[in-house]
């Protein structure tokens, strides 16, 4: 039933701002999706910048290390000791190193890692394009017969892509010894012993899965990024945007990939 | 210094651009503009800031598509070029931003390293050094060839602009805005800067700008841009002869009347 108030100044504002937020998001759906197909078309045709991608992986694993070390240590001491109460009611201690070595392998190395890359990384890679969008330094490298687009973007992506899971790796390990000093001074467990109860419950897949899922990260971190700073627009407004949106939508992104990958592989287990 | 002026090969039109249209939206920046650009001409687009000159100079690069017209550089029309073609052509184009647009990351050497090492294949350490040197000699920075663009004036930056630009010997230079921001002693050197260019690598160029001295010092030809077309083209001195109200304030301003 059409009322009258469905047709007053105000609901009709309001639904044509609904329409125009609908629209808004599958166009920046179509236009991410493009996007993407690009950097698939261009990455891996010649000529290919590896000195640049080997200079970007080196920038995203200096800038992500020290945070990332200190996180991993702290995480896997922090979880260790809060498991401790829970399990010691059941004299299961002993566990200690299967439950931690399931919960950081598993999910919390590459979550953890993802989410302060996508800080630090993805912001910074949204600001460098960001303000070399709106500086003109990408349009005078279109102009001197040069593709930005392979030289920014496949570089960056491809960086994060392969970093990401070296440093999710080393954030277990960092976590594995944080894990290790806590059960040490606690159990007087010895690091042999600690070690082997460590990797005891993990299978193949649940590394590959890790791995996999890390890959993804690390995509996503990159391609939202670059997406966000290299079509990023108005002036120094646009800049502060563009690192904004990067570091937003890629943890939003990182929580989704985790929940559909988690899914997909207890079906494996 | 004073302008030689150059007619240029009149028969030879480098840039043709005929019933050019661009809009924005709701706002209709160029109108149908007609225009040519001969052989060895220094072709001054004067106009008020916001009339579509900056998106002229950006429709003959490639970097804006035009809804409408024809825009034939170097006997290609570049709404009809394949993506590779336009590569190709914008290699002959040199196009120097308004703000420079110096790689932040890289040192002068580096900067102007990019575009040739990435457009000729084979090209040896020796001969990228020896390119390197010769145009930054021809802007007279040879000095900064270790520094960060964050440690240049912004007359050095211009040049430095101008120098990547002439690294691959273009055919047709565009400016665009050359000596907005800067101190009248600068403005003055960049207007010789192009006019040196203009004779020692003998191109053609637009020059885009709303400064008059910089338009009398290096333009061969005057267009004047009003309600998004060119409504008075010639010399200098043929382009300010007249009384119309959307022009002489321009004069006057300029020369303090």
């Amino acid at each position: 039933m059409d009322t009258a108030a469905s047709s007053t100044p105000a609901v009709r504002k309001k639904k044509s701002k609904l329409w125009q937020t609908i629209t808004d998001f599958f166009v920046s759906l179509y236009n991410i999706n493009k996007f993407i197909l690009r950097f698939f078309r261009e990455a891996f045709m010649p000529p290919f910048e590896l000195k640049e991608v080997m200079r970007q992986c080196y920038e995203v694993g200096v800038r992500s290390f020290t945070l990332i070390t200190v996180t991993g240590f702290i995480v896997g001491l922090i979880f260790t000791k809060q498991s401790r109460p829970s399990l010691s009611q059941f004299g299961a201690t002993s566990w200690l190193p299967s439950l931690v070595s399931i919960a950081i392998m598993r999910a919390l190395a590459p979550l953890v890692t993802a989410l302060i890359a996508s800080g630090k990384v993805g912001s910074s890679i949204g600001a460098e394009l960001g303000s070399m969008r709106v500086t003109e330094q990408i349009d005078a490298m279109e102009v001197s017969g040069t593709k930005p687009f392979k030289f920014l973007v496949c570089t960056r992506v491809l960086a994060t892509t392969l970093t990401i899971p070296i440093l999710s790796t080393y954030t277990g390990f960092i976590a594995m010894f944080g894990g290790y000093l806590n059960v040490a001074q606690n159990e007087g467990t010895t690091w042999s012993t600690f070690i082997q109860e460590f990797f005891d419950p993990l299978t193949y897949t649940d590394f590959v899965a890790s791995l996999i899922k890390s890959i993804m990260f690390g995509f996503t971190i990159g391609i939202v990024g670059c997406y966000q700073g290299y079509n990023s627009a108005k002036g120094t407004e646009g800049v502060g945007k563009a690192a904004n949106g990067a570091v937003v939508t890629a943890m939003f992104l990182v929580f989704i990939e985790e929940v559909i990958i988690v899914q997909i592989t207890s079906w494996f287990r | 210094m004073e302008k030689k002026i150059v007619k240029g090969d009149h028969t030879n039109p480098v840039i043709s651009i005929r019933g050019l249209k661009k809009s924005f939206e709701d706002y209709h920046v160029l109108r149908g503009i007609d225009l040519d650009l001969y052989q060895g001409e220094n072709l001054v687009v004067l106009g008020r800031s916001g009339t579509g000159k900056s998106v002229l100079i950006k429709i003959i690069s490639g970097l804006l598509k035009a809804d409408e017209g024809d825009v034939e550089v170097l006997g290609s029309n570049i709404a009809h070029i394949t993506e590779e073609a336009l590569q190709a052509l914008r290699i002959r184009i040199g196009f120097s931003f308004q703000n420079s647009a110096l790689y932040d990351s890289m040192t002068v050497r580096k900067n102007l390293e990019f575009p040739l090492v990435r457009n000729r294949k084979g090209i040896t350490r020796k001969e990228i050094d020896t390119n390197v040197e010769t145009v930054l000699d021809a802007v007279g920075l040879l000095q900064t060839i270790n520094q960060m663009p964050s440690e240049l004036s912004g007359g050095q930056r211009k040049r430095i602009g101008i120098a990547r630009t002439l690294i691959l010997n273009p055919e047709i230079m565009l400016y665009d805005e050359p000596t907005a921001g800067l101190d009248p002693i600068t403005c003055i050197e960049i207007n010789d800067l192009i006019n040196e260019v203009q004779e020692r690598f003998n191109t053609s160029s637009i020059i885009i700008t709303h400064d008059l001295t910089c338009a009398k010092q290096t333009g061969d030809r005057i267009a004047m841009m009003l309600d998004g077309q060119f409504q008075r083209t010639g010399t200098f001195e043929e382009v300010f002869d007249t009384n119309d109200n959307r022009v002489k304030p321009f004069y006057d301003y300029n020369f303090i009347k």
